[in-house]
């Protein structure tokens, strides 16, 4: 059995080759290049250097988001092509758990801050229950300062992971009144074998999706959905 | 010979669309989820709701291309799919999930330029048609005259400075409280109206014979409508101030200029305007203003490059009053003058696999790095 997965929510293009117990390829680019064009290339560079034929599929992990639009869309679009062609099933995984996962086993709480422009970040808080992660903060689309409330109400010491960190590191400072820490540039962005790593656990589960149901998951309606709401709120 | 099954996809716009077609001719399925309703809240297309909706459409409409075919992917040859010019956001959804079906199945990946898309469509509804034949291509987005020299081989002859034709109607169709999308509604109405009740404007542009030009079209019906409404609005405090009341007035200033987003807060367009002119008589002599400089450009360039066929493509080449008018021109002239039917006319991916069929032929294959170009070129690969 081998998991496909993939991380394409951000600028890190990520995607791994996994088994039951090990990683066994994961390539990361944190470059500005376009997914569109490095994505599909990277995939048949880790298949072809794990000797992974198709048939060696089970399934494929995919970072659903939250994240940025167009970066899930890549993602999602190819994973859809992948899975149906292979007839595999995906496993969705939250982008903001899979990074948690960066630091799975940890005693701390684990914040990912993803930057979602407009002052918010796509966040949540996690903690590991030996290898099993606990959600303590669901996944949600915010300011920076209820956030901090709810960390601070946990009461816990926390990693803050992700690629907003260095947008709101003096805001921490001011702001977090449990102790805290701030994960290591190795370990900060995303990562498929993280996503992979949670995959792996979600598909003993059985929580899989097919290539036709799977859409990524946004936490953001559009501007122009926006505006109209707020238009017909009368604001 | 063996068949050529192609398997294309377009997703360029508000539609997500997939085809079968054989031999770059004949079409064994053609599926379109159009997005009209959806946009249609918002008076234009919204770039990422059309993106979220192609994402969750896609693989349904892929499929439904396949069963209707009665085909399995095993036995298409190759997968193409529109990568430019579009909305990015729509196009990288097509082209993402084609490169992972052609890598997965290990076929060949064909990018297709949407407007030789559009041309190709003449392809499927008149299987004896072979280049060289000029191309007017009018839609929503693009007015291009194109010579068709060859299979793959075009040469924009003409195009739009400014709006293009489709979007023209567009506008035109918001202002008169038709709605989106324009094109259809306009020319609906101006079945029962005078073409010659209003003589808008003919742009020409200087030194560019097969250019076109309607934002100076458009300014001048949203002017007629504008001056309309002033008079409209000046008889009423007329009337009111007769009666000695003042809120009557009120009435009518109290609205703002159209925003062009909903429906509601923008000022109805009247029904009739002075001298008994309808606004029926107003959407007609606008699209005749239209159809008039699609047609004489057109074929004076089909004069100027010696071709005695002239294609129409392009979701503008549904409309009724350029279909008859290029045609009662063009044979006046000499000419053929063909179009596709409307079903090809629109944005739909069987007219993606009849251009496909020809690169394929001519072995222009695509590899793993395909990306949308929004503003790609007639012409460039």
């Amino acid at each position: 059995m081998k998991i496909l997965a993939i991380d394409s929510s951000a600028q890190v293009a990520s995607v791994a080759v996994l088994s039951d117990n090990a990683v066994l390829a994961e390539y990361s680019v944190d470059y500005r290049k376009t997914h569109s064009q490095t994505l599909l290339p990277m995939i048949d560079e880790v298949l072809r250097m794990t000797e992974t034929a198709k048939e060696d599929i089970t399934a494929i992990a995919v970072a659903a988001g939250p994240g940025s639009f167009t970066g899930l869309r890549i993602g999602a679009a190819t994973v859809k092509g992948l899975a149906m062609v292979w007839n595999v099933p995906i496993i969705p995984v939250s982008t903001v758990a899979g990074l948690a996962c960066n630091l799975a086993g940890t005693d701390d709480l684990v914040c990912p801050l993803m930057d979602a422009r407009r002052g918010q970040v796509y966040t949540g808080v996690y903690g590991f229950d030996g290898s099993t992660i606990v959600e303590y903060v669901p996944d949600a689309c915010m300011t920076i300062d209820p956030l901090i409330e709810k960390i601070n109400a946990l009461g816990r010491k926390v990693t803050f992971v992700g690629d907003a960190l260095s947008v709101f590191q003096e805001k921490l400072k001011s702001s977090v009144t449990v102790p805290y820490s701030l994960a290591p540039v190795h370990l900060a962005k995303q990562s498929a074998a993280s996503v992979g790593w949670l995959g792996v656990k979600l598909l003993a589960e059985g929580r899989t999706v097919s290539a036709e149901e799977f859409v990524p998951t946004y936490l953001r309606i559009s501007q122009a959905e926006r505006e109209r709401e707020e238009r017909l709120e009368g604001k | 010979m063996k068949p050529t099954y192609i398997l294309a996809i377009e997703s360029s716009c508000d539609e997500t669309a997939a085809a079968v077609v054989r031999n770059g001719r004949e079409v064994l399925s053609n599926i379109i989820s159009s997005q009209i309703a959806l946009h249609t809240l918002y008076g234009g297309v919204v770039p990422e709701i059309a993106s979220r909706k192609h994402i969750e459409k896609i693989n349904p409409v892929i499929t439904e291309a396949l069963a209707k075919a009665n085909m399995t992917l095993d036995e298409i040859d190759a997968i193409a799919v529109t990568y430019g010019p579009g909305l990015v956001g729509s196009l990288l959804v097509g082209v993402a999930e084609a490169k992972a079906i052609a890598y997965a199945a290990g076929k060949p990946l064909i990018g297709v330029h949407h407007i030789e898309g559009h041309v190709s469509a003449n392809y499927i509804s008149h299987p004896e048609l072979e280049p060289p034949f000029l191309c007017l291509v009018v839609s929503g987005g693009h007015t291009h005259i194109v010579m068709v020299e060859d299979y793959g081989t075009y040469r924009i002859i003409g195009r739009t400075h400014d709006d293009a034709a489709g979007e023209a109607y567009d506008k035109i169709a918001r202002a008169i409280g038709l709605g989106y999308p324009g094109g259809p509604k306009v020319d609906a109405l101006s079945k029962q109206g005078d073409p010659e009740a209003i003589a808008f404007p003919r742009a020409h542009i200087e030194d560019c014979p097969y250019d076109f030009s309607f934002s100076g079209l458009k300014s001048a019906v949203l002017n007629y409508i504008n001056i309309e409404k002033m008079k409209l609005r000046d008889a009423a405090k007329n009337a009111a101030s007769d009666a000695g009341e003042s809120t009557g007035a009120d009435e009518f200033v109290r609205h703002g200029v159209p925003t062009g987003g909903d429906a509601e807060g923008t000022e109805a367009c009247p029904d009739t305007f002075s001298d008994g002119i309808t606004k029926a008589d107003l959407a007609a002599s606008f699209q005749a203003a239209v159809v008039d400089v699609l047609v004489t450009r057109t074929i004076a360039a089909a004069k100027a490059e010696g071709v005695t066929t002239v294609a129409i493509a392009g979701g503008v080449a549904s409309n009724s009053a350029l279909r008859n008018r290029m045609r009662e021109v063009g044979e006046a002239n000499g000419m053929k003058v063909l179009y596709p039917e409307p079903v090809l006319c629109t944005d739909n991916a069987a007219m993606i696999g009849a251009a496909a069929y020809y690169e394929y032929l001519r072995g222009n294959v695509a590899d793993l790095t395909l990306n949308a170009v929004p503003g790609l070129k007639l012409g460039e690969r």
